[in-house]
């Protein structure tokens, strides 16, 4: 039997749709997969085989009947456990929702189950999705199937060394500052940011509302754009969700040319502070693009250099209050004062905060509570929020003259584990290139264009708001370039793991 | 009653009340402010739930295109202008029967803004400017157990029902009010009093202050008479009847006044009244704990009325309520003194639904000022909150005017009805109270009247007929009230004619 | 460690931030607070002077306006799902220790 673990969605989709094989088939490989190389990657918070293979047998079930079924029906997906699915634990990494089962599924998931895609089980994940390397996961740091010593990026680790290490054909990433594109880039996966209002946000645990969006994580740029046709489109349940068409991002990916394309590099992204082995892969890229007819032009966005900061106010201000809804009171952990005789709701509220959150988070939470406080509001959240204009603006202007931007997604490589995680800083600083995007609300791409130091580099393409098929456009054409450049797909170049026994 | 050391006529010979008044309105809408859970009221615990008003991790709200138009119409109502775009906000503080730990409000943007309205207390008009109105979620419910006493203080521990979690609240929040000090209390009555009929004619919530579809805070400090200066108020929550807020207004006043006077600082705190002495008593003193940290809701979208649409609404409005009076006191031929006195009870959409019930005017305002009021007043309610409808009101008189009741047994149908012993008719029925007018008995009544009385009989025959209310008075005393006045005055003329 | 001298933060400050945040920091995580956040404020303060009062400040990022649903009821949860995950429940009521504060 062929290991059909190695083959892209787009590959599963066709054979099963010509019955060369059977989602169960590709379910329980997957499934297999997982038993024999998750203990060293520990990319999965949960797994669901029973459920996983009977959602695969009711859709043999229903592909033998005959029915009419969507394109990705059958291909096995992972789900960050971010997003909230009935009768799956959905922890958020957190000790707070330690075996919390939600009662609804988030409209995503709903979505995934509708095209008939078993769903493999729950990624790890940076604690409520605060992190860039997967360590502030309650349940152990999730490992880069490059090197199981360094980091996998974060806060999607989970998700995209599930995807990297052969463990899901497909995952369900959530980018709040880059929690898709930096683990896509520092795995050597595809990642999409969709563009805010995109993809609903209902059911998915949030972190800063206006920033978070959801997207797939992949090994191709086709397999990105048919899950992101999958999750994407309006959602009465999300006010924030916009009703316009979804972009036709598959045929944009089947397109996949660049000829004509203005391609903008933005000055302010990919210079001090960004490695010279990242900056040389993605010079390198800019060659392929401008031989293959792009117009490379160098754009600037002053404003970018106080996205950090701006991001380090309006995102911890929407997370102070969003996790406040982890009170012990109706859901989650609940915890006693120590040495407290009939501790009040209060005193059990504090305690079960202090015991349930991790470092990182109460990090954020006192951030934002600081940044929204009487009498700081206006010098913190209120000039922040306005920063965020400067850079919407900054992205219009660029749009007026380039069709995509790009720049390397993230400034380094994978780290070992532990090294930046003394030093929230140098954490906060990887998210540099990723963050004006979700600032400004529009999507962003990331995909792999090589190596430095034998780990995987990411470029990223960025778009304007409901230009996300540009992305796959921009996306696949370099892919394609890459891989006749180097005479085989990235994903060939992932090395093996030991496959437990 | 309890009474402050220093009475309320005292304190105000020496300050000005300044009151500032806070009205809760729960819409009447079939669903929740932010998600399509039902509001029914008296539901069973937790069956009015879902993710959204439970908190649940993942959920989002979506606002009720219902409420928006709610609070427009009541805004339009209020006099206000109505905000061409505003946004939600999330104002921060921990509490365990508000699920999300924010309760989604509006902060600098509300929906409706700078209003008024004109209120009449004895005769005279007194503008109340409406600061604001805007949007807001209601909480869920607390119940306290163990301890002695089912409050707060002294409870095991509480069990919480989330079914009233999103209910749309419209909170409508007035400018400093400064009115003559004696006219104050009636002056925050009559306001409360107005927003309720306002709310029932929009038809935008029940307006219930028994149920707690109508809560009012009243707000009050007090400055020395010839001084500019603002006292620090305190703020009395939940105040729940009419006759409430006007006591509250009352004791307040006393209670700063004698502070004042000893030389003593009022605290800024929140109150709560208590019904049964009209006192109110310390609740949480205002801290910086009170840092609510509002900043825009980022999980709703601004809303932004068009102005076609907020035209539209405002064509729905009811007839402002002071064109009403004026219409209603020449349909009824009322004096100024009978509306007043009307108003003044509470009771003029009581007597309005009477006489769209079928009775006359006169008949309406007699019972609900008289007999019914008088009970409301023994009872400590407001008239409104009695267990009598206007209908049943009418139904009485009908049956007066038809004779089947005279005044006196009709005081006992209402007895009986308030009592909760059934309609109009059963009470008769199971009180037998029904008049007697079947002749043969009524006429062995008036031969005895005869009989008894030939001094009045011989007045009658030298054409006084006046004199028959004495052969009356003995007949119905023989029937133990229960004859019918007019048949025995004219089987007395045919006897005597 | 010891906490980090700032004009802007001060380890009270932190304590003061976690009461209205709810949480109850050990000691420990004061002093470390203590120290981080005046480091991570330095960082962000830049943000303070950049935009003119003439910008607007962005709450939203992709400008929607009136997005509404119609007040009809929709299915929500049994009072056995809604209490399922409580971590304790009584008369289908969610059970919670003593409420001491009031609102």
């Amino acid at each position: 039997m062929s290991d059909l673990t190695r083959l892209s969605a787009a590959e599963l989709a066709d054979s099963l749709a010509s019955g060369q094989t059977t989602s169960v088939e590709i379910t329980q490989q997957h499934l297999d997969r997982i038993a024999a190389v998750d203990g060293q990657i520990n990319a999965f918070l949960h797994v669901d085989p029973d459920g996983a293979l009977a959602a695969a047998a009711e859709v043999d079930r229903r592909r033998a009947a005959g029915e009419d079924l969507a394109a990705l029906a059958g291909v096995p997906v992972a789900v960050k456990d971010v997003l909230a699915t009935t009768g799956l634990p959905t922890t958020c990494g957190s000790k707070m929702l330690e075996g919390w089962i939600p009662p609804y599924d988030a409209t995503v998931v709903a979505r995934l189950k509708a095209a008939g895609m078993p769903i493999l089980g729950k990624t790890n994940m940076d604690e409520f999705a605060m992190g860039s390397s997967t360590e502030h996961s309650a349940y152990g740091p999730t490992r880069n199937p490059w090197d199981t010593s360094r980091i996998p990026g974060g806060s999607g680790g989970g998700s995209a060394a599930a995807v990297a290490a052969f463990e899901a054909p497909l995952a369900i990433g959530t980018d709040t500052g880059g929690s898709i594109r930096q683990p896509g880039a520092v795995t050597g996966t595809v990642g999409v940011k969709p563009t805010y209002g995109g993809v609903s946000r209902y059911g998915l645990v949030a972190m800063a509302s206006s920033l978070d969006q959801a997207g797939p994580v992949t090994r191709t740029v086709l397999d990105a754009a048919l899950l992101h046709e999958v999750m994407a489109g309006h959602d009465v349940r999300d006010s924030t969700s916009l009703a316009a068409e979804v972009p036709p991002v598959v045929a944009a990916a089947r397109r996949a040319d660049v000829a004509g394309l203005r391609v903008g590099v933005i000055t302010e992204l990919g210079g001090e502070g960004f490695e010279p082995g990242v900056r040389a892969r993605f010079d390198e890229s800019l060659e392929l693009l401008a031989k293959a007819g792009a117009e490379i032009v160098e754009v600037s966005c002053p404003s970018f250099e106080h996205a950090l900061a701006a991001y380090y106010l309006v995102m911890p201000s929407e997370v102070s209050s969003n996790l406040a809804k982890f009170d012990a009171m109706r859901y989650g952990l609940r915890v006693s004062p120590e040495g407290v005789v009939d501790p009040s709701a209060e005193q059990v509220m504090a305690a079960s905060r202090d015991a349930g959150f991790g470092d990182e988070v109460k990090r954020r939470i006192i951030l934002g509570t600081y940044a929204l406080s009487s009498g700081y509001y206006d010098a913190y959240y209120g000039s922040a929020q306005k920063v965020r204009t400067l850079i919407a603006q900054d992205f219009e202007n660029a749009f007026a003259k380039v069709d995509v931007l790009a720049s390397p997604t993230a400034p380094t490589v994978a780290w070992p584990l532990g090294e930046k995680l003394d030093d929230p800083l140098a954490m906060y600083l990887q998210d540099i290139a990723t963050i004006p995007a979700n600032l400004a609300g529009v999507p962003g791409i990331s995909l792999p264009v090589g190596l430095s130091e034998g780990l995987p580099v990411g470029l990223q393409f960025l778009a304007p708001a409901l230009g996300d098929d540009r992305l796959y456009n921009a996306g696949a054409a370099l892919e394609r370039l890459l891989t006749e450049r180097d005479g085989a797909a990235f994903a060939s170049l992932i090395p093996e793991l030991e496959v437990a026994r | 009653m309890s009474k402050t050391a220093v009475s309320f006529e005292d304190a105000l010979t020496r300050y000005q009340p300044v009151m500032g008044l806070e009205v809760h309105v729960e819409l009447n809408s079939a669903t929740k402010m932010f998600c399509g859970c039902p509001t029914e009221f008296g539901a069973e615990p937790n069956t009015q739930v879902c993710p959204v008003c439970l908190g649940l991790p993942g959920a989002l709200p979506v606002v009720n295109a219902k409420a928006i138009e709610s609070a427009i119409r009541i805004g339009l109502a209020l006099n206000c202008s109505i905000a061409t775009w505003c946004r939600f906000a999330r104002k921060n503080y921990f509490y365990p029967d508000m699920p999300k730990n924010f309760q989604t409000s509006q902060y600098d943007e509300p929906i409706a803004f700078e209003g008024y309205v004109d209120l009449e207390v004895d005769g005279e008009i007194f503008r109340i400017e409406i600061e604001r109105a805007h949007m807001e979620e209601d909480t869920g419910k607390s119940l306290h157990v163990g301890g002695s006493t089912g409050r707060i203080h002294g409870a095991d521990h509480s069990l919480l029902d989330y079914n009233r979690a999103g209910i749309p609240l419209i909170e409508i929040v007035t400018k400093t009010i400064e009115v003559p000090g004696d006219k104050a209390p009636a002056v925050a009555r009559a306001y409360v009093n107005y927003l309720r009929d306002l709310m029932v004619a929009l038809d935008v919530s029940d307006a219930r202050m028994d149920q707690g579809s109508l809560r009012a805070d009243v707000n009050l400090s007090l400055k020395p008479l010839g001084s500019d200066t603002l006292g620090t108020r305190s703020e009395t929550k939940n105040v729940n009847s009419f006759r409430s807020v006007e006591r509250a207004v009352r004791f307040e006043v006393g209670r700063h006044a004698e502070i004042l006077d000893g030389g003593g600082s009022i605290i800024q705190e929140t109150r709560h009244f208590h019904e049964a002495d009209g006192s109110t008593s310390a609740g949480r003193p205002k801290s910086d704990a009170d840092d609510y940290r509002y900043f825009p809701e980022p999980d709703l979208a601004p809303v932004a009325p068009d102005p076609a649409w907020v035209e539209e609404l405002r064509a729905t409005l009811p007839e402002p309520p002071a064109d009403r009076r004026k219409r209603l006191q020449a349909e009824w031929g009322f004096n100024d003194l009978d509306m007043r006195d009307t108003i003044g009870a509470g009771a003029l959409d009581l007597v309005a639904d009477t006489v769209a019930a079928g009775a006359a005017p006169a008949a309406a305002k007699k019972w609900w000022l008289g007999e019914l009021a008088r009970t409301a007043n023994e009872q400590g309610t407001d008239v409104s909150a009695l267990a009598i409808t206007p209908a049943q009101v009418a139904e009485i008189q009908a049956m007066i005017d038809a004779g089947r009741l005279n005044d006196k047994l009709a005081r006992q149908v209402f007895v009986g009805v308030l009592a909760g012993e059934g309609s109009p008719d059963e009470v008769v029925t199971a009180r037998g109270l029904e008049v007697v007018s079947d002749d043969g008995a009524l006429s062995a009544a008036v031969d005895r009247a005869i009989e008894n009385d030939p001094a009045a009989v011989q007045k009658i025959r030298d054409g006084k007929a006046a004199a028959a209310g004495a052969l009356i008075g003995f007949v119905m005393k023989e029937m133990r009230g229960q004859a019918d006045a007019g048949r025995v005055r004219e089987l007395i003329m045919e006897k005597l004619g | 460690m010891k906490a980090m001298s700032s004009p802007e933060i001060s380890r009270d400050d932190v304590a003061h931030l976690a009461s209205l945040a709810r949480i109850e920091l050990s000691d420990d995580e004061l002093d470390r607070l203590g120290a981080d956040l005046p480091a991570i404020l330095e960082h962000v303060k830049v943000v303070q002077g950049v935009a003119g009062a003439d910008v607007p400040a962005m709450s939203h990022p992709v400008p929607l306006t009136n997005v509404f649903r119609p007040d009809v009821v929709t299915p929500g949860l049994t009072p056995e799902q809604a209490l399922e995950m409580a971590p304790a429940s009584e008369e289908q009521r969610f059970l919670v220790p003593k409420i001491l504060g009031e609102e």
